[in-house]
């Protein structure tokens, strides 16, 4: 007999698919409506009112700098045109749509990705069997293509953003999971000593010790979640998720270098952006709980 | 009354505890023995003491001797393998969790060696841990809490974040958590180890005046591996070894009296002039004597050896006074001149040992 991996598991998809398909609807429907309702909320206001808060989120959560680039940056993305001195001037890459798009579905994946990975990642710091078991899961999660459960994700939620966001979460979760569960076990074993010394009770330990004084290595791992979950924008623009993966995989699929690059250009900001706010954050976090020297 | 009575406490890590202990007592294998036989390692060895009411209990051992493993036993933070272990003739070591966790909040604290600070807290946030997590409300605990850091004299820094403060300032946040609740035990883990040895010395006098003036005074069971600390913090003293208690006695019985070659290599170099306090040799003021109330006096932790240029301006006695100014007993020059005599002596005998060193390991480590 010959046991043939592929075909078990393409069974497994299909016994999934069969047999549990309400739950596979619940869940694209809530993805769904989270995605839309985040991306009506971006699109709501014009494009400036938008980049004035994005500019001012910037300087008020990192700095002057960031908020330049902020400005500068975004604004880019969209269309801009005046005249100066009768003079026409025009400038921008249009995409601002699209960007719109991207972040609602990257806020959507990373919601979901801390959400379960917070959760499993102090259940892995607490118990060392569940860790031995997460362990292998998350490199699996992480290493294998991400265009291999593309495929699956299509199947159990069909096309459009919801497989994207799944496919997302897959690859995107790992790091925050791991982070939590570092951060809880670098605790200093005199602080839990200390609390478990004066009475308290074990979720009382979790949410006034370990958690805060975990929170700066949780949010590097959120920060790394974000840029994972915005690298996958391309790939799953190739399954319909829309967003700026759009004009690069039209840029490949019909050679036009601009269109592919102005895309690409605008991922990079975007990540630059994300990237800077979220570490500033953790920053933040980190210079109220910085260990003590002695 | 005892406050805490820890009877037959074993503690004994991996492998097959049983057997471990029946190798230990049955069949008198060291520890070392044991650990190569079963793979388990004896921290406690059959610990039972009594630590009365009010009073300082010291344990003393060099690391690995066990100390640290038998304190975390009394509260529990960690689990004696065997025995019982009582607070007020209560057996904690059969609460459930809920009464375990009543008693940390209401009846014992701890101080830590490297203090275990909250970072994330500022300093009133850590004092008022205790109590935030006991349900005590926000008005009160921050009244409380303001309260014991002006015990420990840190008024004024409530808002400042812990990493700010000098080692001796975190240890006093350290001592003000745990006396926020009024504890009437207060298990001292190696408190004062890490600091450096004038703001040690410090340390250990206020601690001492604070027990004074306390009312009524905590109890306070403290751990250390320093000898010179034991006997100036120690009402009565424990030294181990091993995992075993070698002997318990008062400063004095465990500096005249040794109970065994380990507890004499200790003390045998110990210059007692200048850690045997005033306490040990006072004695009560007979009814045919008087001291004026103006003359001079000192504290019942002077060492004996700034006793003797005080005593050598007075003519006769020299009063003791707590801080209260309290007369505690008086001091004579025959008194404090037999412990110079009786020091002398130990010297003498220490010269001797010296001289067959070689034979015997034991004192040449010492």
């Amino acid at each position: 007999m010959r046991l043939d991996l592929g075909d078990a598991f393409a069974a497994l998809i299909e016994w999934l698919q069969n047999n549990f398909e309400p739950l596979f609807d619940a869940i694209t429907v809530t993805i769904g409506a989270t995605i839309t309702g985040l991306e009506e909320a971006l699109l709501f206001f014009p494009s400036w009112v938008m980049i004035g808060l994005f500019t001012v989120l910037a300087w008020w959560v990192a700095s002057r700098g960031v908020a330049t680039f902020s400005l500068i940056g975004l604004t880019l993305l969209e269309d801009v045109e005046f005249a100066l001195f009768g003079l026409e001037i025009a400038f921008g890459m249009g995409l601002w749509d699209f960007t719109m798009q991207t972040l609602a579905l990257v806020a959507t994946a990373t919601l979901l990705s801390l959400l379960i990975g917070i959760p499993v990642g102090i259940w892995a710091a607490k118990n060392d069997v569940v860790d031995a078991i997460v362990r292998p899961i998350l490199d699996f999660m992480q290493t294998m293509p991400a265009f291999v459960y593309l495929i699956p994700a299509v199947v159990l939620f069909g096309l459009g953003q919801v497989p994207g966001v799944i496919a997302t979460f897959i690859f995107a979760t790992p790091p925050c999971v791991r982070l939590t569960n570092l951060g809880i076990r670098q605790v200093s074993e005199e602080a839990i000593e200390a609390a478990k010394s004066f009475g308290s009770t074990p979720s009382q330990m979790l949410f006034k010790v370990e958690l805060p004084m975990a929170l700066p290595t949780i949010l590097a791992g959120v920060n790394q979640t974000v840029l994972l979950a915005l690298s996958m924008v391309v790939i799953a623009a190739l399954i319909g998720a829309g967003g700026l993966g759009d004009p690069v995989v039209e840029g490949i699929q019909q050679l036009r270098i601009g269109v592919g690059f102005e895309g690409g250009l605008a991922i990079v900001i975007l990540a630059i952006f994300l990237d800077r706010i979220t570490q500033a954050a953790g920053e933040k976090a980190g210079s109220s709980t910085s260990q003590a020297t002695t | 009354m005892a406050v805490i009575e820890a009877d037959g406490v074993w503690k004994i890590f991996g492998g097959d505890p049983e057997r471990a202990r029946r190798l230990a007592v049955e069949e008198g294998l060291s520890k070392a023995e044991v650990k190569e036989e079963t793979g388990s390692v004896i921290a406690v060895n059959d610990a039972s003491f009594e630590v009365k009411e009010q009073e300082i209990f010291v344990v003393m051992g060099l690391s690995g001797s066990g100390k640290s493993t038998l304190l975390r036993c009394i509260n529990r933070l960690i689990e004696p393998t065997f025995g019982t272990v009582r607070v007020h003739d209560e057996e904690v070591t059969a609460f459930d969790d809920d009464r375990l966790r009543q008693l940390r909040r209401t009846k014992m604290s701890m101080v830590f060696q490297n203090f275990g600070l909250f970072p994330h807290r500022s300093v009133i946030g850590n004092v008022e841990y205790g109590l935030e997590v006991a349900g005590i409300e926000k008005a009160e605990r921050r009244e409380k809490a303001r309260r014991s850091l002006e015990l420990v004299g840190l008024d004024g820094y409530e808002e400042s974040q812990t990493s700010e403060l000098s080692g001796g300032m975190q240890q006093r946040v350290g001592l003000a958590r745990a006396l926020v609740n009024d504890p009437e035990i207060l298990l001292m883990d190696e408190a004062f180890s890490a600091l450096d040895p004038l703001i040690r010395a410090d340390m250990q006098n206020e601690l001492l005046e604070l027990q004074e003036q306390w009312d009524p005074a905590c109890t306070i069971l403290f751990i250390t591996h320093d000898l010179d600390e034991a006997l100036k913090m120690g009402d009565r003293i424990a030294i181990m070894k091993d995992g075993k208690i070698a002997q318990i006695g008062t400063p004095t019985e465990i500096l005249t009296k040794p109970a065994d070659e380990y507890v004499r290599s200790f003390v045998e170099n110990v210059d007692r002039t200048k850690i045997v306090p005033a306490r040990t040799v006072m004695r009560d003021l007979r009814d045919d004597e008087t001291v004026a109330a103006d003359g001079p006096s000192v504290s019942p932790h002077t060492p004996i050896a700034e006793l003797l240029p005080i005593l050598l301006d007075t003519d006769g006695l020299l009063a003791v006074r707590d801080s209260k100014g309290t007369l505690q007993g008086v001091v004579s020059q025959d008194a404090v001149m037999e412990e110079v005599v009786e020091n002398a002596d130990g010297a003498r005998r220490r010269d001797a040992r010296a001289g067959r060193a070689d034979e015997d390991p034991e004192a040449a480590v010492a």
